[in-house]
């Protein structure tokens, strides 16, 4: 940071590239919920990329212990916790996990290998599983048809285009709009207001003193947000726990026989807004202290969270749902 | 974003104004302490020479950067050799060396209850507002081993070592009926004014500008990069503005003919 030449600019880079990442894979993950991306025949191809997302909060989470400040140890000592309101097993597997009796060097030792060898190797072989998955069924487009029926003669899909050299080129277009934002908080405010890089964390790791709040980085703080709404912790980390699976059944809990929401009625198209905005507003209460109004709020946005996945099976296949023609009907750019 | 680090500036100094202007007045002196705000402008490099300054004649005593060399200081603060060497390196320290104490940590935390604490990253982990309001709150308190207390930080261990420039000022409570979370209504101590006491070897104006150049000192010691940071960055976001506009007509070229 201080005394290798542009040390400052790698750290800020990992920190703001860390947040930028989560920005992508949230966006990549909306627009399969917008188009039914999940439905079959992708399901494989979205729990490859559920395990994407899950090794990418595991090295998100290693990664922010490693600095060393007061909110690495105690982020790490609420995490690590967690696994000890698992029954029976749960105190012997925190102290398995952290290797000693506290968040302590032994700890730091194996999150530092986790989080440069062991995790980066588990995501980048889950992205070569993910691109062999989709490899096989081919992309989902924003009209949710399937492409490959339709052959022309030349036994190349009517609908088709080549990804080079037109998704090469409309990516690269992406990634500059993206590197543009990046470098804005690289360079003008690389603490993002205490959201990408936060206060407590300039001031070293200290067992003696917590921090007045302790709140995740931003991209975990819906999670975080419902496992405080729960008075009980067991309750509230296997809440917490299974908002995240809830994902991964995603396939099996639609049943409406279309998958864009180009196609789907109010219900699908309403629920689907109300869990946008239970999940930044979530995100928005878990950075705030757990008192008072903000509890309770958090219950009422988790209360639809889970709404929007447990009655899915149910308003997905009542919703009043359109034709959907037989050729993709996107323009692009008239 | 010049423009507005520029506005901002003239606010806070506009601020520093009236806030010093309300001290000299007396009554209701500093009522206000919450909104004081830091100059927050490290590339001021007077300033932050004075700062510089000003920190290894009061501060270095008991406080250590010790992640900041003062061959580094010399560099970023635009000083040769012979005048870090002057004027800010300790006795018997050498230009390759951190800026550190010479008070030794256990003794320290003896005297004070406390080992005073490294000012590397405190601009940067408290805030340089709060290290304003900081060094602005002190008053005297008979009841605190050091004699004075502080309102940013009450019951704090560090004495009021500027009271020398600053003079002693006396804060003054009044009481106040609120309700409590249970609902009762219970009588707190809120803080009124402050009332000098005794002069000290510096105006109000003088010492507010001497808090003012510690504070962007020790903001500058947080991230010494950051003013070449936002320089650099400029022509980064400018360079990758044009690239994406080019890949944009490069698209729109290529996918002319889909229909």
């Amino acid at each position: 940071m201080r005394e290798v030449q542009w040390g400052w600019l790698i750290r800020y880079l990992h920190s703001t590239g860390a947040s930028v990442f989560f920005i992508v894979v949230y966006l990549h993950m909306f627009r399969s919920m917008l188009y039914g991306s999940y439905k079959a025949p992708r399901e494989l191809l979205w729990l490859i990329g559920m395990l994407v997302y899950f090794a990418l909060m595991a090295e998100a989470f290693f990664g922010y212990v490693l600095p060393w400040g007061n909110m690495s140890f105690w982020g790490a000592q609420v995490i690590v916790n967690l696994f000890g309101t698992i029954p029976v097993i749960g105190p012997d597997l925190v102290l398995w996990i952290r290797g000693d009796y506290g968040i302590a060097d032994a700890t730091l030792g194996r999150f530092f290998a986790l989080h440069v060898a062991a995790v980066p190797l588990a995501i980048l072989l889950l992205v070569a599983l993910h691109l062999v998955a989709l490899h096989q069924t081919g992309s989902n487009n924003p009209d949710g048809i399937e492409i490959k029926e339709r052959v022309g003669a030349d036994g190349h899909p009517l609908d088709g285009i080549p990804f080079h050299p037109y998704y090469t080129v409309k990516d690269i277009v992406g990634i500059g709009v993206m590197l543009v934002m990046l470098a804005i908080v690289v360079f003008f405010v690389p603490t993002f207001g205490g959201l990408f890089l936060e206060a407590p964390n300039f001031e070293p790791a200290n067992p003696l003193s917590t921090p007045e709040h302790i709140a995740p980085v931003w991209y975990f703080t819906p999670y975080y947000a419902m496992l405080r709404a729960v008075p009980d912790q067991r309750l509230g980390a296997l809440l917490m726990f299974l908002a995240v699976a809830l994902f991964v059944v995603l396939p099996w809990l639609d049943r409406s026989p279309v998958k864009s929401m180009r196609y789907r009625g109010m219900l699908s198209r309403g629920a689907l807004a109300l869990f946008a905005v239970c999940f930044i507003a979530l995100g928005y209460l878990g950075l705030q202290p757990a008192e008072g109004i903000y509890v309770i709020l958090a219950r009422i946005f988790a209360c639809g969270y889970f709404a929007f996945f447990l009655l899915m099976p149910w308003y997905s296949r009542i919703d009043k749902v359109k034709p959907v023609p037989e050729r993709v009907v996107f323009h692009a750019h008239d | 974003m010049r423009m507005i680090k520029r506005a901002l500036l003239l606010a806070c100094v506009l601020a520093s104004g009236t806030a010093a202007a309300a001290a000299e007045e007396g009554a209701g002196a500093g009522a206000d302490w919450l909104t004081w705000r830091a100059a927050d402008d490290v590339t001021n490099t007077a300033s932050v020479q004075r700062g510089a300054r000003n920190f290894m004649s009061y501060c270095l005593g008991c406080h250590a950067l010790k992640y900041e060399r003062y061959s580094r200081l010399g560099t970023d603060l635009d000083l040769t050799p012979e005048e870090l060497q002057k004027y800010l390196i300790a006795p018997g320290d050498k230009p390759g060396d951190y800026i550190l104490t010479t008070m030794p940590a256990s003794d320290a935390a003896t005297w004070f209850g406390k080992t005073p604490p490294d000012l590397s990253l405190m601009a940067r982990a408290r805030g340089a507002d709060y290290l304003y309001q900081f060094l602005k709150t002190f008053y005297v308190d008979s009841s605190k081993p050091t004699g004075a207390n502080n309102l940013r930080l009450d019951a704090t261990a560090m004495p009021a070592v500027l009271s020398e420039l600053e003079g002693l000022k006396r804060a003054v409570f009044k009481e106040q009926q609120e309700t409590g979370s249970d609902g009762k209504a219970m009588t707190v101590r809120v803080f009124d004014h402050f009332e000098q006491v005794a002069p000290g070897r510096l105006s109000a104006a003088q010492y507010d500008e001497f808090v003012h150049d510690t504070v962007n000192f020790l903001d500058y010691v947080s991230e010494p990069t950051q003013a070449a940071r936002r320089a650099l960055g400029i022509w980064v976001v400018l360079f990758l503005l044009v690239f994406t506009w080019l890949s944009w007509l490069l698209k729109q070229q290529y996918w002319k003919d889909v229909h």
